[in-house]
């Protein structure tokens, strides 16, 4: 490296391979590295449709800062092989001091990056591995990535040597070795891209994927209990609560369909035990029948949704927001339940513990969505702090009254459930129309009187502080004349934006809803008084979750809605520059 | 199987006292009387019973016990039995619908639940028709059987839930005729006390939309062969079977799905362990 160059807050890079080649790995051990060191970052990956064989890209983004979204233009790429390589260049468009490498025996640059002006580099990488006993371009490209970024060396190979502790001395000193090539292959480049020093402070990092967090999350809000039908990009939540559940006394069955997985886990949550399934939304829309069932018959359960392009099969590696309605609305008949969105890789270990303890508290099914760019990215960030939040349900005592209601009218809504086991609790749960006691009633009154305890416990919760994140840019500006009105997922791209706009002098107001159902009119209003210019953004096709908001109240001031499918990921630049023409307009 | 030796219960402790919605006659009167005999042999107190049901005339059921009962949606009895039962090992689970319910909208949960053989009892009220919805041909319907939804019949083979049951991996399997309590009885006992899966179908005459049926009381006979806890010579019994052979068919000797579960507390902080960098 010859010279130094500017130190920067954030730098992203893509690691490009045919399948096996490693591509992941490598990204995977130099997000560790950068967290060991101090810095934060985040790593997504873009893989074909293959199953095994298929090109992947590691997409990596390290950061002095916190970050919670990834970065629209990347600092350098390089390519094992740039073969199908074409098909991730419009997800990774280099930035104009850029530099691509690749392997000389990798096959063309494809045309995008070879015509976009930047620095394209050749490397034998192929070569210099061969030249290893044992060993691989993967651990190369590492190294060679490590250097540009500025990594600490002796950090990757300590990351690198437990990862393959169990493989023997052999695989690691190949791996080492490859490294030490990688690096001082670096030399070679006049660009580097140093990450300035990380900002300090927090008690420890974490290295951790949206889906482990919501599981994680789940467990410690008291989910016991866990049905399973796999799906992209949902799996790893399941896959996760697998062997964790066993570790904390509970279990995880796997289902023959989404039908039995939700059926399962709400007669686990009849029985006493918080449950929980996880899906994408083709597994969703058939969850729909039972989610009406546990409202009716007022029986907890959390549905994470890690929403995928839609509809049908659509992209189910890539994500979108587009499973809002039927989420929202799914259900037949008037079903009121929870819907909640995690804003953040990290929130997602929050807003699932949050889920069970309002599903539990309210005695109702509550739905979380996450998406893949949260679920499946994974993140380093500040170690998450202790929620008070775990399942407390209204549990009927062992002292039963002569006469016992399951469904008496409370003021709250929120009726003592008896649990199976319990003497003269017994009852019989029902998706029928019921009175108080549980017996199927056709009679006005009685549906009227259910409809409303459904209705007014989830109403009437109080849900605090927790359902939307509210920030503004510079606190000692008057003038937040904008505000970026978003959920779940976006929330990352509209925080960078409002912090890139703030440096500009644009002051930005950000409202990020958390808690989608029950929609807060009130709360909703109130966030929004002073805003005379408000953007909304969201990933749909179709603009949902404007609708919805349009059809729940009459959004004050000058409305403006930014929304696109998936699979290109709206980011921080593009939602800049919509502020910034309004401003000018 | 958690049989708590009891006998002062009496199948009267196992009613709720509500006035089944069926017509009169119907076969599922005799069942409902059968499983509180049974409950009542068991001695297991009604609280630690759990009936479990999809919808239609039979899956009615579980309001008319005094047991904890789960009135669900149709066809998914199966699953929400399976995960109480898994949650909650302590409890006896008891899954009862009938043949709409459980092998056509719940076919599949039928062969599944089957395969994973959680220790928990099936009945089927199998009355060869739809009732709930007034007539229309279910899985084991005859194929000439005439209806409004199938005019002269549907033409299908009926589906032989036996069989089903058999190749499907159900550790116990056997079937029974409502109007014969003492059986029926003594079969449920049987099959709450076996562990795994235990499936039993009860045929149990619609007397509104089937009145044929009420010829079963004379079609139904005692097999002539003995259970076995040979799979082989089990289906070899079923394939002489005339659809009106009664009583047990087959006992086996599989190991019930084990849950793990357990109240010991394990510290969820235990899990975080694998994310600190
Ligand atoms: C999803 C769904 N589809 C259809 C129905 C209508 N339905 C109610 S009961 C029933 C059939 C019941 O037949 P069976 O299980 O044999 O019970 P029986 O009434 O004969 O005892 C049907 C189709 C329903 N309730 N739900
Ligand atoms: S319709 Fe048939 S199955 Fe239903 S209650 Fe009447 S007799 Fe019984």
């Amino acid at each position: 490296m010859k010279t130094p160059g500017e130190l920067r807050k954030s730098i992203s890079f893509a690691i490009i391979g045919s399948g096996g080649a490693g591509a992941l790995t490598a990204g995977a051990i130099l997000l560790e590295t950068a967290g060991k060191a101090g810095w934060y970052g985040i790593m997504n990956r873009s893989v074909g449709p293959q199953i095994r064989g298929g090109e992947a890209a590691a997409l990596v983004r390290l950061t002095t800062h916190p970050v919670d979204c990834m970065a629209e233009s990347y600092d350098f790429v390089i390519a094992i092989d740039w073969r199908n390589a074409d098909r991730f260049a419009a997800e990774m468009p280099l930035a104009a001091d850029g530099l691509a490498i690749g392997d000389t025996a990798g096959g063309e640059v494809p045309d995008v990056i070879a015509a976009s002006g930047i620095t394209v580099a050749q490397m034998a990488m192929k070569d210099l591995a061969g030249s290893v006993q044992g060993g691989r371009e993967n651990m190369i490209a590492a190294g060679l990535a490590a250097k540009l970024a500025g990594l600490p060396v002796d950090t990757l190979m300590a990351v690198v040597e437990a990862k393959l502790a169990s493989k023997g001395d052999e695989a690691i000193n190949a791996s080492r070795a490859c490294i030490s090539i990688g690096v001082s292959e670096a030399d070679r480049f006049e660009q580097s891209f140093h990450l300035d020093k990380p900002v300090t402070g927090s008690t420890g990092r974490w290295l951790i994927t949206g889906n482990e967090a919501i599981g994680l999350g789940a467990v410690r809000g008291g989910i016991r209990f866990a049905a399973a039908y796999p799906i992209t990009p949902a799996t790893e939540v399941l896959e996760w609560l697998a062997p964790a559940l066993t570790r904390v006394g509970g279990a995880l069955v796997q289902a023959e369909d989404e039908l039995a997985s939700i059926n399962m886990a709400i007669g686990a949550s009849f029985g006493g035990r918080a449950s929980i399934t996880a899906t994408s939304g083709p597994g969703l829309a058939l969850m729909v029948e039972a989610l009406g069932l546990a409202t009716a018959s007022e029986i907890p359960i959390v549905v994470v949704d890690v929403m995928r392009g839609g509809p049908s099969t659509g992209i189910p590696t890539k994500s979108e927001q587009s499973d809002l309605n039927i989420a929202v609305y799914g259900c037949h008949g008037d079903a009121p339940h929870i819907v909640v969105a995690p804003l953040s890789v990290a929130d997602c270990l929050f807003t699932a513990q949050w889920a069970v303890h309002l599903a539990e508290a309210m005695q109702a099914p509550a739905i979380v969505l996450s998406d893949q760019s949260l679920g499946q990215a994974r993140a380093l960030v500040d170690r998450p702090a202790d929620i008070a939040f775990v399942a407390k349900r209204n549990v009927l005592g062992s002292e039963v009254e002569e006469a016992y209601d399951r469904y008496a009218l409370t003021g709250s809504g929120v009726s003592p459930m008896a649990l199976p086991g319990t003497a003269g609790g017994q009852y019989t749960a029902d998706g029928l129309t019921h009175t108080v006691k549980g017996v199927p009633s056709s009679k006005e009154s009685d549906h009227q009187n259910q409809l409303d305890k459904r209705r007014d416990k989830i109403e009437n919760f109080d849900y605090g502080n927790h359902w939307a994140d509210i920030e503004i840019s510079n606190d000692d500006c008057t003038d937040t004349q904008f505000t970026i009105l978003t959920w779940g997922s976006l929330a990352g791209p509209a925080r960078e934006a409002m912090h890139t706009l703030a440096a500009e002098g644009i002051s930005v107001k950000l409202l990020a809803i958390r808690l989608i159902s029950p929609f807060l009119k009130q709360n909703f209003l109130d966030a929004l008084q002073g805003s005379q210019r408000i953007l909304i953004v969201e990933q749909t096709h179709s603009g949902q979750f404007h609708e919805y908001l349009r059809a729940k109240c009459d959004i004050p001031g000058e409305v403006r809605h930014f929304h696109r499918a998936g699979p290109k990921l709206i980011g921080p630049a593009e939602i800049c520059a919509r502020i910034r023409d309004w401003k000018t307009s | 199987m958690n049989i708590q030796q009891s006998p002062n219960f009496k199948a009267s402790d196992y009613k709720s006292g509500l006035t089944p919605v069926w017509c009169p006659g119907c076969g599922d009167f005799h069942v409902l009387l059968s499983v509180t005999k049974a409950l009542a042999e068991l001695g297991t107190p009604p609280e630690n019973v759990a009936v479990i049901s999809g919808i239609g005339c039979s899956s009615r059921i579980p309001a008319y016990t005094n047991c904890y009962g789960f009135h669900g949606v149709h066809g998914r009895s199966l699953a929400l039995g399976a995960g109480l039962k898994v949650a909650r090992p302590d409890l006896t689970v008891m899954v009862m619908s009938g043949d709409g319910d459980g092998f056509s909208i719940g076919g599949n949960h039928f062969l599944h639940a089957c395969r994973r053989n959680v220790d928990m009892t099936y009945i089927v009220m199998d009355n060869r028709v739809y009732g709930m919805t007034k007539g229309q041909p279910s899985p084991t319907t005859e194929p000439d059987w005439d209806s409004a939804l199938s005019p002269g019949g549907t033409g299908l083979s009926p589906f032989h839930p036996l069989v089903i049951a058999l190749a499907s991996g159900a550790n116990f399997v056997a079937r029974e005729f409502s109007g014969d309590i003492k059986g029926s009885t003594r079969t449920i006992v049987e099959a709450v006390r076996h562990p795994g899966f235990s499936f039993v179908e009860i045929l149990s005459p619609c007397v509104t939309f089937r009145p044929d049926e009420r010829q079963w009381k004379t079609q139904t006979h005692a097999a002539s062969v003995e259970a076995t806890d040979d799979p082989a010579r089990a289906a070899r019994r079923i394939m002489t079977d005339d659809g009106f052979n009664v009583g047990v068919l087959y006992r086996g000797r599989r190991k019930p799905y084990e849950t793990h579960v357990s109240d010991l507390a394990g510290d969820p902080a235990i899990l975080e362990e694998e994310f600190a960098v």
